[in-house]
C-alpha cells in the first residue's frame, strides 16, 4: 500500500518534531540545564515516525532508554516532555521519572525504560490484554540490536508467538549496543534472523527511509489487527550522537568517517528531497514545518522553565495506589 | 468435599482455599485471569489451579512457556492495560529469574510514571523447605521482596487466611506477592464459602500470654505455637503473633505486645542473616527499647543453602524444639 500525500506530510511532520525536540534537549544538556542521563534519538527518526503513523492513541508502544522520539511520534506533548526532562512538577511524570521513564498512558506510550529489553515483555502483556478483550488494538515493542541479546527479549518474543498475540517487534539496529559494535556481540548480521526461530515473519527495512518503514509497519500492523499474530521488523539505522550526551565526532569506538557516511543519508533530508521531487512539499513548505516545530519547542522550554519544582511533600506519594477495589470494570 | 450446612463449620485444605478464592474472583470479575507454567490443563504442579481451565477456558487460565520474565511482563503489561492478572511463578526460587520485571518494572511503574499507572497484579508462588526439594526449590526469599518499595507481600499460615489474603491481593491495585508454603497445602481449617477479605497489613494474635512475644509468619506459626503450648506447662506464657502480611508490616500489634511482655523472639524459616527478623527487631528496639528486659531473639535457618538429605534438612529448618529452647532461654534472661 502506498502512503497518501497526507500520510507523507504526516510522516515528515513527525520526524521534524522529533529532530527539533532532540536537538533542543541536546543544547540544554550542553548548557547543564538538564539533570541526569540523555540518550538522543537523532538519526533514527524515520523508525518511530514510520511505525507510529500506523497507530492510533489506543494502540500501545513500549520504548527504550532512547525513548523521546517514540513519544513525540506517538503525539507526545513537548511541554510536558521538556518539563519532565528538567525534573519539574508539570512534567509527564511529575518529575519522578525523567528521560528514561517518560510516558503518556493516554497515548498508549507505556514508558521509556532504563533497563535494556525491559519494555519488551510489558508490550507483550499489553498485546495480551488487547487479544483478551477481543479488540483489534495492537502493541509495538521498540528495542535495539543490543536488547536482542537479553533474555527478556527472547522470552517475550517466544511467548508472543506461542500465544499468537497482536504485537509488532521493531528492532532499531543502530549497529552499537552502547559503545560496542554489533559484530562483537552477535554472530549474525541481521537481527531479524532471530524472528524465524520464534515462528514469526520478519522483514528488513532501510531505517533511514521513512516510507519503507511505514510500508513494512503498515503490513505488520494490519496483520496483527486481523488476528494473525506477531511480526518482526528490523530497521537498519544509526544514531548521530553518542550513546548518551551530545558528542558526535572523535569517539574511539566508531570512526568519524562512518558517522559522516550515515549522515549523508539523514532520514529527514532524504525524505525532503523525495517530497520535493514528488511535488508534495517544496523547500519553503518544509521550512515552514521546521519553523513551526522550532516555535513549539521554544514555547515548551519556556513553559518547562517557568514550571514549579516538585513539592518535597510529593516524595512518598504514589509509591502505592491507595484506591479501594471498586468491583469488576471490564 | 461435602457441602457445608448452616450449623456445621466447613473445613477445607489451604490449597483448596486458595483455589476457591481465585475461582470466586474470576467468576466475579471478568478482568481477572491467571497465567503461568502448568496452570492450565495440568491445574498447577501442586493442584492449586485445578479445574479452572475447564471452567474459564484457555484465555483466562493461560499455560505459558517456562519464561518467568515474560510471565511477569505479561502481567505487568496487561495490568497497566486495565486487566487484573494473577501470574504464577510456581516456586519462590523462580522469582529470581524474573527479578528485573518484578523489581525494576512492576514495583516502580506507578511511581516512575508520576502516579499515572495502576498495577493490580498478583504474583503467586510457593516457598518453603521440608520436602527434600534441595537448594533451588525450597527457599524463603520474602525479605528480598519486602525491601522493594512498591510491592506488597503476604505469607498466609492457614486456610482461612490463604483465601482471604488472596482475595485482598487480587482486589488490591498494587503489585502483590502471595507466598504459599508448600508444606501447608494439605492443612485443613475452617473456611467460609462466601468470598471475604483478610485485610493487608493486619497481623493476628493466635495465642495470648504475658511473658514472651513471639513474632512469626507462614509455616513457622505452627512450630512457634507448638513450642508456646509446650512452654505453658513450664509456666512460660507466650503471645504468638502471625504477621500474615510482611509488607506492609503491622508493627503496631508487635510493639503493643512487646511493651506488655518485655521479651521478644522473631521466628522465620528464612535464613536468619538479613532476614525480616532483623528489621522487626530493629523497629522494636527503636520504638520500645525502654520496655525490653532482654535482647531480642531471632530464630531462623542457618547461613547455608537448603540441603537435600532429610537428615540435613531437618537440622536446617527451625522446629518447635529449637524455637522452644530459644524462648526458654529468653524467658530466663
Amino acid at each position: 500500500m502506498d502512503p497518501s500525500p497526507e500520510t507523507l506530510l504526516d510522516l515528515h511532520r513527525r520526524m521534524v518534531r522529533i529532530r527539533h525536540f532532540e536537538e533542543a534537549a541536546g543544547r540544554l544538556a550542553e548548557q547543564n540545564r538538564l539533570p541526569g542521563f540523555l540518550h538522543l534519538y537523532v538519526g533514527e527518526e524515520a523508525v518511530a515516525a514510520g511505525v507510529c503513523a500506523n497507530l492510533d492513541d489506543d494502540d500501545q508502544i513500549s520504548s527504550t532508554h532512547r525513548g523521546h522520539g517514540h513519544l513525540v511520534a506517538k503525539g507526545g506533548d513537548y511541554g510536558a516532555m521538556m518539563a519532565e526532562l528538567m525534573g519539574n512538577a508539570t512534567g509527564y511524570c511529575g518529575g519522578k521519572g525523567g528521560s528514561m521513564h517518560i510516558c503518556d498512558l493516554d497515548l498508549g506510550m507505556l514508558g521509556a525504560n532504563g533497563i535494556v529489553g525491559g519494555g519488551v515483555p510489558i508490550a507483550v502483556g499489553a498485546g495480551f490484554a488487547n487479544k483478551y478483550r477481543g479488540s483489534d488494538r495492537v502493541s509495538v515493542v521498540f528495542f535495539g540490536d543490543g536488547a536482542s541479546n537479553i533474555g527478556a527479549f527472547h522470552e517475550a518474543a517466544n511467548m508472543a508467538a506461542a500465544l499468537s498475540l497482536p504485537v509488532l517487534f521493531v528492532c532499531e539496529n543502530n549497529e552499537y549496543g552502547e559503545f560496542t559494535p554489533r559484530d562483537r556481540t552477535m554472530a549474525i548480521t541481521d537481527v531479524v534472523d532471530r524472528a524465524a526461530g520464534y515462528g514469526m515473519p520478519g522483514a528488513i527495512v532501510d531505517g533511514m527511509d521513512v516510507v519503507a518503514v511505514w510500508e513494512a509497519a503498515n503490513e505488520a500492523v494490519s496483520r496483527a489487527r486481523r488476528g494473525e499474530g506477531p511480526s518482526f521488523i528490523e530497521a537498519k539505522t544509526y544514531r548521530f550522537y553518542n550513546h548518551h550526551g551530545v558528542q558526535t565526532l572523535g569517539m574511539k569506538y566508531r570512526s568519524d568517517d562512518e558517522l559522516e557516511q550515515w549522515k549523508q543519508r539523514d532520514p529527514i533530508e532524504l525524505f525532503e528531497d523525495r517530497l520535493a521531487a514528488a511535488g508534495v512539499l517544496d523547500a519553503d513548505g518544509a521550512q515552514a514545518v521546521h519553523a513551526a516545530a522550532e516555535a513549539d519547542i521554544e514555547a515548551a522550554i519556556a513553559f518547562a522553565e517557568e514550571s514549579p519544582l516538585p513539592d518535597p511533600d510529593s516524595l512518598l506519594v504514589d509509591v502505592y495506589t491507595q484506591a479501594a477495589y471498586s468491583g469488576a470494570t471490564a | 468435599m461435602t457441602p457445608p450446612t448452616d450449623t456445621e463449620e466447613r473445613r477445607i485444605a489451604y490449597g483448596a482455599a486458595f483455589t476457591e478464592g481465585l475461582a470466586q474472583m474470576m467468576a466475579a470479575d471478568p478482568t481477572v485471569f491467571v497465567a503461568g507454567e502448568d496452570v492450565g490443563r495440568a491445574g498447577g504442579v501442586c493442584g492449586s489451579f485445578r479445574g479452572l481451565n475447564d471452567r474459564f477456558g484457555d484465555m483466562r487460565v493461560v499455560d505459558t512457556p517456562i519464561s518467568e520474565q515474560a510471565i511477569v511482563g505479561l502481567g505487568t503489561g496487561a495490568a497497566v492495560s486495565g486487566l487484573r492478572p494473577v501470574v504464577d511463578l510456581m516456586f519462590m526460587d523462580f522469582i529470581l529469574v524474573a527479578m528485573d520485571q518484578i523489581v525494576n518494572q512492576a514495583a516502580k511503574l506507578k511511581y516512575m510514571f508520576g502516579g499515572k499507572a495502576t498495577l493490580p497484579m498478583t504474583i503467586t508462588t510457593s516457598a518453603g523447605a521440608g520436602l527434600s526439594a534441595a537448594a533451588q526449590h525450597s527457599q524463603s526469599l520474602e525479605a528480598m521482596l519486602c525491601h522493594i518499595p512498591g510491592l506488597k507481600v503476604v505469607m498466609p499460615s492457614n486456610p482461612y487466611d490463604a483465601k482471604g489474603l488472596l482475595i485482598s491481593c487480587i482486589r488490591d491495585d498494587n503489585p502483590t506477592v502471595f507466598v504459599k508454603h508448600k508444606r501447608l497445602l494439605g492443612l485443613k481449617g475452617e473456611v467460609p464459602e462466601d468470598p471475604y477479605e483478610v485485610p493487608l497489613g493486619a497481623a493476628s494474635t493466635v495465642r495470648s500470654g504475658d511473658d514472651v512475644t513471639v513474632v512469626t509468619y507462614g509455616r513457622m506459626v505452627h512450630e512457634a505455637t507448638s513450642a508456646a503450648n509446650a512452654l505453658a506447662s513450664e509456666g512460660i506464657e507466650c503471645d504468638v503473633i502471625d504477621l500474615r502480611t510482611l509488607q506492609p508490616l503491622d508493627m503496631d500489634t508487635v510493639i503493643q505486645s512487646a511493651q506488655r511482655t518485655s521479651r521478644v523472639a522473631v521466628v522465620h524459616e528464612a535464613v536468619r542473616f538479613g532476614g525480616l527478623g532483623g528489621e522487626i527487631a530493629s523497629q522494636i528496639a527503636e520504638e520500645a527499647f525502654d520496655y525490653l528486659d532482654a535482647p531480642i531473639e531471632r530464630v531462623g535457618a542457618p547461613f547455608s543453602p537448603v540441603p537435600f538429605s532429610p537428615a540435613l534438612e531437618k537440622e536446617w529448618v527451625p522446629n518447635a524444639e529449637m524455637i522452644g529452647e530459644r524462648i526458654r532461654a529468653l524467658a530466663a534472661a
